[in-house]
């Protein structure tokens, strides 16, 4: 609520709210004897300053009715609106509550009221109730019921999907307590806001059935009436119809625009301002450079309180036919960097490098078609790569059809070529079949396929295996390797599993909270890693000759978000060596010895020391 | 001492057979490690034991009565979820969601307390949200959970799988001193074979809805007699072995 008051459209709408309650409640005391004054000695005359909007018929101020008669209109649509809204949540939440048989029921019932336009079944009501305030008020709130009830059953099936609802049912919680407990307070914020969507159009239903005489009766009034009474004369004096409608229209655009307000607040839409962005401090750099060169790069997005730096200065270099892997954990920053060297970093995150080339060439510089051909992305999961509307052979081929020009049968052609390659049994059948016929595996060699169709000089695989299992993953790696060494391309391998890595790679990059804290090649990577985040990690990890008799080494603590990452070094808060300048100064990434790189205040015969300790 | 059978189990969804007729025993105080491909109806075997899904055909026993004839609330029998970000309710504090597992006629908050504890978690958390909690913090507090409808079996269904590699060593430690401890049978589910090594007396391989091997770990590891076991052992990442010998030497 108090968010919502920042926007200008949320304080406008709540102040002007705020005066229509106002209104409602004091009016009547007010000014309700004015309003029912009869005055024989002016009967419908125009404005003047006695009467603002002029008088009626038999004489009565009709700018104090149109106030007094705030408390009827808002007051019915309210009741309207809370009728029509408990009825559709009833209606809504009664299949997870009833059994299966009755619930289709009802579900049927409801799918064919929300094909009813609301004002067709308000009127279809109004007839069966009978024309006076009763009948419109049920009218309405029967209206608003089928819509809310249908938003209900969404809602609470895409609750009910999520696993805490398994779990308090494996708990043996009870279907009303499940619905009061669990469901209703996770779907509450959408249905609020709805309601108070409703409640704007029920107050304008009803003036409408006011104005067509089946609403309001004489001798009670609402704006609705009074607007039908004002608009017989509206050619000799417009004001009297005038006033009512112009009551109707903001009242209206008070509850919708709060609507509004609240949806955007709770789906916070509200773009943060983080202020200006952050500064790079340009490294003096005179390394030589490989295929992949990266140097101090930075990845950054505006966060609720200045910029967050996920990735915070990485240096790297890939060279021809490599097989490079990259270990870290979530939010380690591992995945940003593969994004951020295909320059597939969005909007409104920001890159920022003082060398990112790639093939000798600066990314940013790079065109499309040659980054499309000459670099292959191989993502997580291999189902969201795909259109699944579309057949595989021809998703594949269009890479050829728009990078490199060909027609459709040759591209389609080649296609079917590079599936065999990757090993798909029958290409030129498989080419013909959609995405969903493929096993994971399958799709993630198809993945491949797809980057081979231009003359990939680096693949970069986020994850690729992390979705499949043991033996489709060794399957999947071999034809990594496969791809590497007969079009000599080099591989950047993403991984949070540091035995994949091992078991594949040339050379490791470990990374931790946006930085590399170690690289160094894989045959050392068990005998001589030195940063304690590594030798950590390598000791967590259980493996197939994990001692099962003895307890697992355990990191205490847990990785630090990419927003709460201070001063020092990230890890020392779970470092068994960490002391004061640990804390307060973070080390730069030094070489060891040639290849081996790491990132810590400790030298090298501590750490060993450390390493040799913790093996005993 | 509590035993959990599956009897010629089988569960199919339309014409696909999720579980096709497994027979498979949970010896009381062992952990019986279910390892196997996505897809190959480990889960669904779960679901069907915590009754989220009746089996089509066969039955589950728990200590020799049917689970299918159990009320809920009798039925001893509880479940740690893959996603510790999904099974809490995001709008409960911890402390309700540990108590609204318990059976009734316990002094709730003392017993919150003692279970939180007994996960490694300060009981003066019981209050929090679960989102002021870590992955790690969460999946603790699912035990919890699990634990405080006082089972005498527990299925794990990949508990660890949406985990940090740093925090995952952590909850397995406490799984096998709770199971230790408190002398439970359990059911662990995983697709990570080092993970089930780790925690299983009895490991059993499932692959399309069928069981192919079970019996002792140490057994299955040094000699297996499934094709399909012998290529999950011989894929399994091991420091030792390069994954690519054959395909790039």
């Amino acid at each position: 609520m108090r968010s919502a008051l920042r926007s200008p459209i949320g304080l406008a709408s709540v102040v002007l709210l705020g005066f229509l309650l106002a209104l409602a409640v004091f009016a009547p005391l007010l000014w309700g004897d004015r309003a029912a004054a009869i005055d024989t000695d002016a009967l419908q005359q125009g404005p003047s300053s006695a009467h603002l909007l002029g008088t009626d018929s038999l004489g009565r101020d009709i700018f104090y009715r149109v106030l007094v008669a705030t408390r009827l209109t808002i007051g019915l649509a309210l009741l309207a609106t809370v009728i029509g809204v408990v009825t559709g949540l009833l209606l809504g939440s009664a299949p997870t509550v009833l059994p299966r048989w009755a619930g289709r029921i009802v579900t049927s019932a409801v799918n064919i009221a929300v094909a009813f336009p609301g004002l067709l079944l308000a009127l279809f009501f109004a007839v069966i109730f009978g024309t006076g305030t009763v009948g419109a008020v049920l009218a309405i709130a029967f209206a608003i019921t089928p819509s809310f009830a249908r938003l209900t059953q969404t809602l609470t099936a895409s609750v009910s999907g999520r696993d805490f609802i398994a779990a308090a049912r494996v708990c043996g919680v009870g279907r009303f307590r499940l619905l009061l407990r669990h469901v209703l307070p996770n779907i509450a914020e959408p249905l609020v806001i709805n309601a108070t969507l409703a409640a704007g159009s029920a107050l304008t239903a009803f003036a409408g059935l006011s104005f067509l005489g089946i609403g309001v009766q004489a001798p009670s009034y609402d704006w609705g009436r009074l607007l039908g009474e004002g608009l017989n004369r509206i050619y000799v004096t417009p004001a009297p119809a005038l006033g009512p409608a112009v009551a109707v229209v903001l009242a209206g655009l008070a509850f919708n625009l709060f609507g509004e307000a609240a949806a955007s607040v709770a789906g916070h839409r509200q773009q943060s301002t983080p202020g200006p962005r952050p500064v790079n401090e340009a490294t003096v750099d005179t390394s030589e450079g490989g295929l992949l060169t990266v140097r101090n790069l930075r990845v950054a997005f505006p966060g609720n309180n200045g910029w967050i730096t996920p990735v915070r200065g990485v240096s790297f270099t890939v060279h021809n036919g490599e097989m490079i892997g990259v270990v870290g954990e979530s939010g380690s920053g591992k995945s940003l960097t593969a994004l951020a060297v295909s320059r597939l970093v969005e909007h409104p995150g920001v890159v920022t490098a003082d060398r990112l080339e790639f093939a000798g060439k600066p990314l940013r510089s790079t065109s499309d078609r040659e980054l499309g051909t000459s670099l292959a992305m191989v993502f997580q999961d291999p189902m969201t790569s795909f259109n699944p509307t579309r057949r595989i052979g021809r998703q594949i081929a269009e890479v050829s059809e728009v990078h490199q020009g060909m027609s459709r049968e040759a591209a389609f052609r080649k296609a079917v070529d590079r599936l065999r390659a990757v090993r798909i049994p029958e290409p030129e059948r498989k080419a013909r079949q959609y995405p969903h016929e493929f096993s994971g595996g399958m799709r993630q060699r198809v993945v491949i396929a797809m980057g081979l169709m231009g003359e990939p000089r680096l693949v970069i695989a986020d994850e690729p295996t992390t979705a499949l299992d043991v033996t489709v993953q060794r399957e999947v790696l071999r034809l990594l390797a496969r791809v590497r060494k007969e079009r000599s391309a080099a591989v950047l391998l993403i991984s949070h599993d540091i035995t994949v890595v091992a078991q594949t790679c040339d050379r490791v990059l470990v990374m931790y909270a946006g930085r590399i804290v170690e690289e160094l090649p894989t045959d050392e990577l068990f005998t001589s890693a030195r940063h304690p985040y590594t030798t950590a990690l390598l000791a967590a990890v259980p493996d197939m000759e994990t001692d099962r008799d003895a307890p697992l080494a355990v990191i205490p603590g847990r990785p630090p978000e990419p927003g709460e990452i201070e001063a020092g070094c990230p890890f020392a808060p779970r470092c068994p060596l960490a002391d004061e300048r640990c804390r307060s100064e973070e080390p730069e990434l030094t070489a060891l010895t040639d290849g081996h790189r790491v990132a810590c205040w400790r030298s090298e015969k501590e750490l060993m020391d450390a390493t040799a300790g913790g093996a005993a | 001492m509590s035993e959990l059978k599956f009897e010629e189990v089988s569960l199919r969804y339309g014409t696909l057979r999720a579980v096709d007729d497994v027979s498979l025993t949970v010896p009381p105080r062992q952990v019986v490690g279910l390892v196997g491909e996505s897809g190959s109806g480990k889960s669904s075997l779960a679901a069907a034991a915590v009754g989220l899904v009746p089996p089509t055909s066969g039955r589950i026993l728990l200590d020799g009565v049917d689970v299918q004839r159990l009320r809920r609330r009798d039925r001893r029998l509880q479940m740690v979820f893959q996603d510790p970000y999904s099974s809490l309710d995001p709008r409960m504090s911890i402390g309700q969601s540990i108590a609204e597992a318990m059976p009734r006629g316990v002094d709730r908050r003392t017993e919150v307390a003692r279970l939180l504890a007994l996960v490694n978690l300060d009981p003066g958390r019981a209050t929090s949200l679960p989102s002021r909690l870590s992955g790690g913090q969460r999946q603790r507090v699912a035990l919890a959970r699990a634990l405080a409808g006082q089972p005498k079996v527990i299925i794990a269904d990949e508990i660890t799988s949406a985990l940090d590699v740093s925090v995952q060593g952590a909850v397995l430690n406490l799984v096998r001193d709770l199971q230790r401890q408190l002398g439970l049978s359990m059911l662990f589910i995983s697709h990570n074979l080092a993970v089930v090594r780790y925690v299983s007396d009895r490991i059993a391989v499932m692959r399309e809805g069928k069981i192919v091997e079970e019996g002792p770990a140490e057994q299955v590891l040094a000699g297996p007699r499934h094709p399909y076991t012998r290529e999950l052992l011989a894929a399994a990442p091991s420091r030792h072995t390069r994954l690519l010998e054959e395909a790039s030497r």
